[in-house]
């Protein structure tokens, strides 16, 4: 049949036509645009609109950042070198770059302290944040608060060591009478830790030597993005396992720990956290005992600390909800009591599916530290409003200044968040 | 298992309240108890002890008194004679004020950048998720100070908008905007004649929500498909004009002016309001905009192309089918970004806006030196909110809650 038809024809090609390109408003930039920024009328008019945004945008602030100086003294000098032209004096942040960074009455000599407490906290988090790195990276995580405080706040070396040593003899009980029960071995843990704590403390006031090798710098002197990083830091890692607590709290079958976990919750939740550091700066006083002076700052952290741990409780107590009700069966059937059951079974899959709200609460948590400034401490923000703004030199500098606090907050916040995303990816376990 | 040499022992034994499970929930809770009392019961006696030896006491007298101090922005009659209590009430009415309109605000931006988000137009796409990151990233109270900075330093004193060369001028002849803060026109109502206007335009609007029910039940009814969108516009607009021109035009507005040293007349918006109103929109409104997506994006793509198969145009496909089931997403988390302006309203402290925590928690404390009574008070205003709204937001889901099985 084949061979008919073939002599029947003159011509009969034996291998296909070459592709040929697409054409040319199918392909490349322009098919992109096409579907991308002018697929319809609307479409078009948005991308003009936006277009025009972004040029006013750029058309405002480029010259302004462009012809930036960096290199004066004062306001005045800086206004003499622009000439009228539109620019920036940038040389406010140079200028004061370490006022913004630690506040103005931490001693000059000793920024290299805080400058590598803020790196070795890279170190400590790496182990925490990527579970590849080796886990004996974790005994520095574990050093890493008595390090960084000795750091910061200098003073003699034995304070440190006697918090660390009762670390490691409440861990040493705990790890005796855990096997037995695990309450005996926690609160046994607890009481340990807290009576060599407090020997510690008459032994600290008695060897501490006179010049410490590490001068001490008292609270107050913390100030700029240091004290930001400081409370956000603290904070967020003690309000994790008060949260975890306050939410199993929450969760549990026994009516009067429910009923204080939840009105302790909602308390908080309900008013804002500026009314809870008025109570750290002028009513925490009342409720201690007489004649007791607290660190402002201790104060704060205590506050901030229960103000956080409500919204991680919430955040936990969803990841609880969320786990199907096998899982607490199947730990049940196995035969493991409450507090192995949640060690083992129930937290590792509760914690994982909190992390993202985890994270939101501690973004939002290192944002809200600046309303320290209101109660008039000398955080970034109150650094810039207060003793930056009000200077002879730079009376007068406001976009700058809110600028460099801006990029600051940028950088932590959205890396943050980036982490958070990436290690959702990492960890989903769920085939979608 | 008894046996003679063993007697039987009471079937309740002391190591029972650790050992069994079925009392040692009674031991936590009672050990518990018993530590919430003494660490309460040790606090009072901190307090009793620490206001014996100032010589204070706990008393809320103080709201009787004169507060002695003026407020700018007075929603009601309020002077320096008035009391303390009377000064909380204005800086809770201000509070209020400045939360609705940041609420609606925050909707508006909120829901725009959010769909605009998932737009297909690359350019709207990315610079939406840029304002989402920029503003969400950093303090709403670094927001607060920028703009406020923004209302103080970057705009023309009144006196720039003097004289016939002068360096600033009024927008649209109406409003001013200058470093004491916004001046625009305000509506002034004539009598009986301007109620009625108003009354006009209110029932006119309930008109609109009621033709719109009657065109969706006649829809279900009958199949007849009413026109919707031109008579809503059309009754938005001309039963009230028509009876504004009828009536002689009772409505007038009070343009601003400039006399002496300062714009008089009109509405004056100050720039702490503004700051504060924006700065919690834009802020809030990133956080909206990140619910919304996601409200859209929870509905599953089957939706959409059930619904395109079944012939609906893109148009009905939103309204009839992704929004009522989005919305069930988007609400919750909506209500408590509301939650979170109003506990955020009270950074007004900052700018100097006269909300409930400058009046109370900030004037009226200082000068009585009742810290314990004032900031008890205030957060008893703002957990009240909190539970107000909470509650409501509880009826919502219970209301639209999916009814499975």
């Amino acid at each position: 049949m084949s061979d008919t038809h073939a002599h029947s024809v003159a011509f009969v090609r034996t291998e296909p036509l070459p592709e040929l390109p697409p054409p040319p408003g199918e392909t490349g930039m322009v098919k992109w645009m096409q579907q991308n920024l002018f697929s319809s009328i609307p479409s078009s008019i948005l991308t003009l609109v936006s277009l025009y945004v972004i040029y006013l945008l750029v058309a405002f602030v480029a010259p302004w950042m462009a012809n930036g100086i960096w290199n004066t003294d004062s306001l005045a000098e800086c206004r003499t070198a622009l000439d009228g032209a539109t620019g920036a004096c940038f040389s406010v942040i140079s200028e004061r770059w370490n006022q913004l960074l630690f506040g103005f009455s931490y001693p000059t000599e000793f920024y290299w302290r805080p400058g590598l407490a803020f790196i070795l906290l890279f170190v400590a988090a790496a182990p925490v944040m990527f579970f590849d790195l080796p886990r004996k990276m974790l005994i520095f995580t574990g050093l890493y608060p008595f390090i960084a405080f000795w750091l910061i706040w200098g003073g003699t070396i034995y304070t440190p060591l006697f918090a660390l040593a009762g670390v490691v003899v409440g861990y040493l009980v705990y790890s005796r009478y855990v096997k037995d029960s695990f309450a005996m071995g926690f609160f046994g843990g607890v009481i340990a830790a807290f009576i060599t704590w407090f020997i510690g403390g008459y032994i600290v006031d008695a060897i501490a030597p006179a010049e410490p090798f590490l001068e001490a710098v008292a609270s107050r002197n913390m100030g700029g993005f240091m004290l930001n990083m400081i409370l956000g830091v603290v904070c967020v890692s003690l309000s994790l396992p008060l949260g975890i607590v306050l939410a199993l709290g929450r969760q549990s079958d026994m009516p009067i720990i429910k009923w204080i976990c939840v009105v302790f919750i909602e308390f908080i939740r309900g008013v804002p956290l500026i009314t809870l550091l008025f109570v750290a700066n002028v009513v925490l006083a009342f409720f201690l005992p007489p004649g007791t002076t607290f660190d402002l700052i201790l104060r704060v952290i205590i506050m901030i600390t229960m103000f956080s741990a409500a919204y991680i409780a919430e955040v936990i107590r969803g990841g609880l909800a969320a786990l199907p009700k096998g899982q607490y069966e199947a730990a049940d059937s196995l035969g493991l009591d409450y507090a192995q059951a949640m060690r083992l079974i129930i937290l590792p899959q509760a914690l994982k599916i909190s992390i993202p709200g985890i994270v939101n609460v501690a973004v939002g948590l290192f944002k809200d530290t600046v309303l320290v400034s209101v109660i008039s401490m000398f955080d970034l923000l109150g650094m810039i409003r207060g003793p930056i703004l009000s200077s002879t030199e730079w009376n007068g500098v406001y976009w700058e200044l809110f600028m460099a606090a801006s990029v600051l907050f940028f950088v932590v916040c959205y890396g943050i968040s980036q982490y958070s995303q990436w290690l959702e990816r990492r960890l989903a376990t769920d085939h979608r | 298992m008894t046996s003679v040499t063993d007697p039987p022992q009471g079937s309740f034994r002391l190591s029972m309240l650790l050992n069994d499970t079925r009392y040692r929930s009674y031991t936590f809770q009672f050990i518990a108890l018993v530590l919430l009392i003494a660490f309460m019961a040790y606090l009072g006696i901190n307090l009793v002890r620490n206001l014996a030896a100032q010589g204070l006491n706990i008393s809320f007298s103080f709201l009787g008194d004169p507060a002695g101090y003026d407020i700018n922005q007075r929603p009601i009659e309020y002077d320096s004679q008035s009391t303390h209590l009377r000064a909380a009430v204005v800086g809770i009415l201000n509070t209020l004020i400045v939360a609705f309109l940041a609420c609606v605000t925050a909707t508006i931006f909120g829901v725009t950048a959010g769909v605009l988000r998932l737009s297909s137009n690359w350019v709207v796409r990315k610079l939406m998720s840029f304002y989402v990151e920029i503003f969400r990233n950093i303090p709403v109270l670094i927001w607060i100070i920028i703009i406020f900075s923004i209302m103080t330093v970057a705009m023309p004193a009144p006196r720039a908008f003097r004289g016939d060369n002068a360096t600033s001028s009024m927008l649209f002849e109406s409003f001013a905007f200058t470093n004491r803060g916004v001046y625009s026109p305000a509506p002034v109502i004539d009598g009986a004649a301007g109620w009625i206007v108003v009354g006009v335009f209110i029932a006119s609007i309930i008109g609109i929500f009621a033709y719109r029910k009657f065109a969706t039940k006649k829809l279900y009814d009958t199949g007849q498909l009413l026109p919707t969108f031109w008579p809503s516009v059309a009754m938005f607009f001309v039963p009230t004009i028509l009876v504004y021109f009828i009536l002689g035009r009772p409505i007038t507005l009070d343009y601003p002016s400039l006399q002496g040293f300062n714009f008089q007349g009109g509405l004056h918006l100050r720039g702490s309001l503004i700051a504060l109103w924006f700065a919690l929109a834009i802020y809030t409104g990133a956080f909206i905009a990140e619910n919304v997506r996601a409200g859209i994006q929870a509905i599953s793509k089957g939706q959409t192309e059930a619904a395109a198969s079944l012939g609906l145009r893109p148009g009905r496909i939103m309204n009839l089918v992704v929004l009522p089931q989005a919305l069930r997403v988007i609400i919750p988390p909506l209500i408590s970004q509301y939650l979170n302006i109003t506990k955020n309203s009270s950074l007004a402290i900052a700018v100097g806006y006269m909300d409930v925590t400058s009046t109370l928690g900030g004037i009226t404390l200082n000068q009585t030196g009742r810290a314990i009574e004032a900031i008890l008070l205030l957060m008893l205003f703002y957990l009240t909110i909190s539970l107000l709204i909470s509650g409501v937001m509880n009826v919502y889901n219970n209301s639209v809650k999916l009814q499975e099985r």
